[in-house]
């Protein structure tokens, strides 16, 4: 045997691994998870961490029950735990972000093959199917205090969402985040950041967040006869931003190419005008309509194959 | 003006290490001629030559040692003079076993009377030219080695091609040795690329020079001529193939499964026409070639070396490997072949010897996270992904309908790939199992 290693060309890889991409999803999900906490005291912390163990111990316990390769090394299942907590209120009963774990991991991504099988956004599916068993919990906020970390018990009676046509809360407080709401939905200045260190470190593309906002905000802007502070009031609300950037991009339950992408983008859009324009739902949306485009994704990615270079018209 | 669009995709792996570093600037140096060689019969795609000299048998250098046999295949010459030991075999780089002649070097350099200089260049017609090209076993030097006689016989096409596209991108990672060849033998490019316009008939010609040689991109405009324009190519993998370079500089698309003439180019590549220049001037034959050795060796440079060096005679001559060395490719890093040991010839295709590390090893692969990466750096704008799945789950007629066929091998896509899978692999199988089905 010859000491050196005979393979198939190409011979250099590039640095990027999979794991590497889901560090770089945590990290960008930091800022956003950072602030949750400040705003929402010690119980946001305990939901993050809870929900991140919950996983990953899930999918550790998955693959040795049914032998497979432990994957929980690629990080994945943190960026779902993460994910999960960031839609959670932070009044939720600490039962419940374990259980949504379990559920994301188990039944939304290791039963369909686990990393890069699942149709569905696991945490988003997880999200889903508690918001619907306890729809009263999932729809409590705690009122932000910023920086008291025990938190406040006051619990809100109005959301952004819910109070929308009384415009209850300013712009700026949309921004910033001191609002009531999920742990990770509230501050947009520090889901962007988020969202620009993805974009920078390409690991997301431009085309899905901006066909989702954009298809969302074009459609607001002319039901509502050009009322700028309006759509901007109701881009700025809700899960919208996190939804666009960190949910609507997961690999595997949107589609691969450019044009998929744009297509699945503008569906998520219009979906979520549908649903919210006009109504006065506490319920929060964004997740609905990403969920409804997961499930259409394969169909999408099948009309829209790539075209090879050399495919002449005739 | 020439038109400078680029392909969608592609990747950056001259990133990577950034091998080209080691050896972009120095001279390219003169390799020591061995004490042995063995001279393979195939340096060239197309019929394997037939060997027509007996052990035993004194030769000179330039003589012929391996008959063409057909129109797509080229003659072999003796790259020293001395005498025949052995017709035997030898594995060359690709893996396989071929007919060799093993000629033990008698150091006197002395030329067969075949090899004189041409009188009046000028005089020369096209078929002239095509004949010298022929005799003298003019190769595609970038890698594939394809007879260049015939790329030069224009007589029988139609519609007539109207481009002569030169090929002097480089964009494999470490690999120097056309970039050395342009800054300093940028007047014999030129002359061999006006040789090849007067074989072909065509009046324009376009040398595509990626954008990280700018000294080679200006030292070929100061010696370009009427008719010939340089223009220089956003540096990045793989430009330098033949349909992306025909893409970058005349605008127009190879259709799947033609070849350049279809869109009127015929494609050379620089040192391709280093070395018609030689032949027709000279007389020389193609005896010996610029070689990158580079990656983990002591020395790293470009050689002009015999063909039939040994790879281990190759090594010597650059202090030996460093540590560390875990895979040998002979050509680029990108496309290259992995090769078991050092016992192998240079053959004319040989365009680099690189030692490379850790750096060359694969992570273990993982699942497809389905992130698109490869869909994306695709050339040819495949879906590696797809195709990979389908051949793995043994659906070859679907990987075939994904377009497979249409693969060019280039490796952008498990290049990128951050799970690490095969892609370029599961294409390749797919190619095979095509091919097994068409005969
Ligand atoms: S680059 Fe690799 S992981 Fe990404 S879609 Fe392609 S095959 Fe899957
Ligand atoms: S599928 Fe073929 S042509 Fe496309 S990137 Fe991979 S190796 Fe290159």
């Amino acid at each position: 045997m010859s000491k050196y290693i005979v393979s198939s060309s190409p011979h250099l890889r590039d640095h990027v691994s999979t794991r590497r991409i889901m560090q770089d999803v945590c990290i960008a999900m930091l800022p956003a998870c950072i602030v949750g906490v400040l705003l929402y005291g010690y119980r946001a912390a305990v939901i993050l961490a809870l929900a991140v163990a919950a996983a990953v111990l899930s999918e550790k316990f998955y693959c040795k029950a049914a032998h497979v390769k432990d994957t929980t090394g690629d990080f994945s299942a943190v960026v779902t735990g993460m994910l999960l907590a960031m839609n959670l209120p932070s009044t939720v009963p600490y039962w419940m972000p374990v259980v949504g774990s379990v559920i994301a991991i188990l039944l939304c991504k290791m039963i369909f093959g686990g990393i890069g099988k699942n149709f569905i956004n696991p945490a988003l599916a997880a999200r889903a199917i508690l918001a619907l068993s306890w729809a009263n919990v999932m729809n409590t906020f705690a009122e932000p205090a910023f920086g008291n970390l025990a938190g406040v018990d006051a619990v809100a009676s109005v959301t952004p969402v819910s109070g929308v046509a009384s415009g209850s809360f300013t712009l700026t407080q949309l921004m910033l985040g001191n609002i009531p709401g999920t742990i990770g939905e509230t501050c947009k200045i520090a889901l962007l950041v988020g969202a620009a260190y993805l974009l920078y470190r390409q690991v997301i593309s431009w085309h899905i967040p901006v066909a989702f906002i954009g298809s969302f905000a074009a459609c607001y802007l002319i039901a509502t006869g050009f009322d700028v502070h309006a759509t901007l009031y109701q881009v700025l609300s809700g899960g919208l931003i996190l939804g666009a950037f960190f949910m609507a991009t997961d690999y595997s339950s949107s589609p691969a190419t450019a044009k998929g992408k744009i297509i699945f983008g503008l569906g998520c859009g219009l979906l979520l005008f549908w649903f919210r324009y006009g109504k006065k739902t506490p319920a929060e949306w964004c997740s609905f309509a990403i969920l409804l485009m997961n499930v259409a994704s394969p169909l999408i990615e099948r009309v829209t194959g790539a075209k090879s270079f050399g495919e002449v018209k005739k | 003006m020439a038109t400078t669009q680029t392909f969608g995709g592609g990747v950056h792996p001259h990133e990577i290490g950034n091998g080209k570093t080691a050896t972009r600037s120095q001279l390219i140096a003169n390799a020591a001629a061995p004490a042995r060689v063995t001279i393979p019969m195939v340096q060239h795609a197309g019929a394997p030559a037939l060997c027509c000299v007996k052990a035993g048998q004194i030769v000179n250098m330039g003589q012929v040692i391996g008959e063409a046999q057909g129109v797509v295949s080229a003659p072999v010459h003796a790259s020293v003079s001395g005498k025949v030991v052995s017709v035997t075999n030898c594995v060359i780089a690709d893996g396989r076993t071929v007919p060799a002649v093993v000629i033990d070097n008698d150091f006197e350099d002395r030329w067969d009377e075949s090899v004189k200089p041409c009188e009046n260049v000028d005089a020369l017609g096209a078929e002239e030219i095509v004949a010298i090209a022929s005799s003298c076993g003019i190769v595609g030097l970038g890698g594939a080695g394809f007879p260049t006689h015939v790329k030069l016989n224009t007589v029988k096409l139609d519609p007539k091609p109207d481009t002569l596209v030169i090929n002097g991108s480089e964009c494999e990672p470490y690999i120097t040795s056309d970039h050395r060849v342009m800054v300093e033998c940028a007047a014999q490019i030129i002359d061999g690329v006006r040789l090849a316009m007067k074989a072909t008939g065509i009046k324009c010609a376009r040398i595509g020079v990626e954008d990280n040689k700018m000294d080679a991109v200006e030292a070929l405009k100061a010696a370009a001529t009427e008719g010939i324009d340089v223009v220089a190519l956003p540096a990045k993998y793989p430009q330098g193939f033949e349909k992306m370079l025909i893409y970058a500089l005349t605008g127009r698309k190879v259709p799947n499964g033609a070849l350049p003439g279809a869109v009127q180019c015929v494609v050379l590549n620089v040192a391709t026409c280093a070395a018609l220049s030689a032949a027709v001037r000279e007389g020389k034959p193609l005896i010996e070639r610029v070689v990158t050795i580079a990656g983990r060796v002591a020395n790293p440079c470009n050689l002009r070396v015999r063909v039939g060096t040994s790879l281990m005679d190759l090594l010597d001559q650059v202090g030996g490997l460093t540590d560390g060395v875990r895979k040998l490719i002979v050509g680029g890093a990108m496309m290259g072949n992995a090769v078991p040991s050092l016992n192998l010839p240079v053959t004319k295709t040989f365009g680099a010897f690189l030692a490379l590390g850790e750096e060359a090893v694969s992570a273990e692969e993982s699942a497809c996270i389905r992130c698109g990466r490869c869909v994306r750096v695709c050339p040819m704008g495949l879906m590696p992904a797809k195709i990979d799945a389908l051949v793995r789950h043994d659906n070859y007629d679907g990987a075939i309908a994904a377009g497979a066929t249409n693969c060019m091998e280039c490796g952008s896509c498990t290049y990128i790939c951050p799970a690490k899978r095969g892609l370029t692999q599961s294409c390749r199988i797919a190619k095979a199992i095509a091919r097994s089905k068409k005969s």
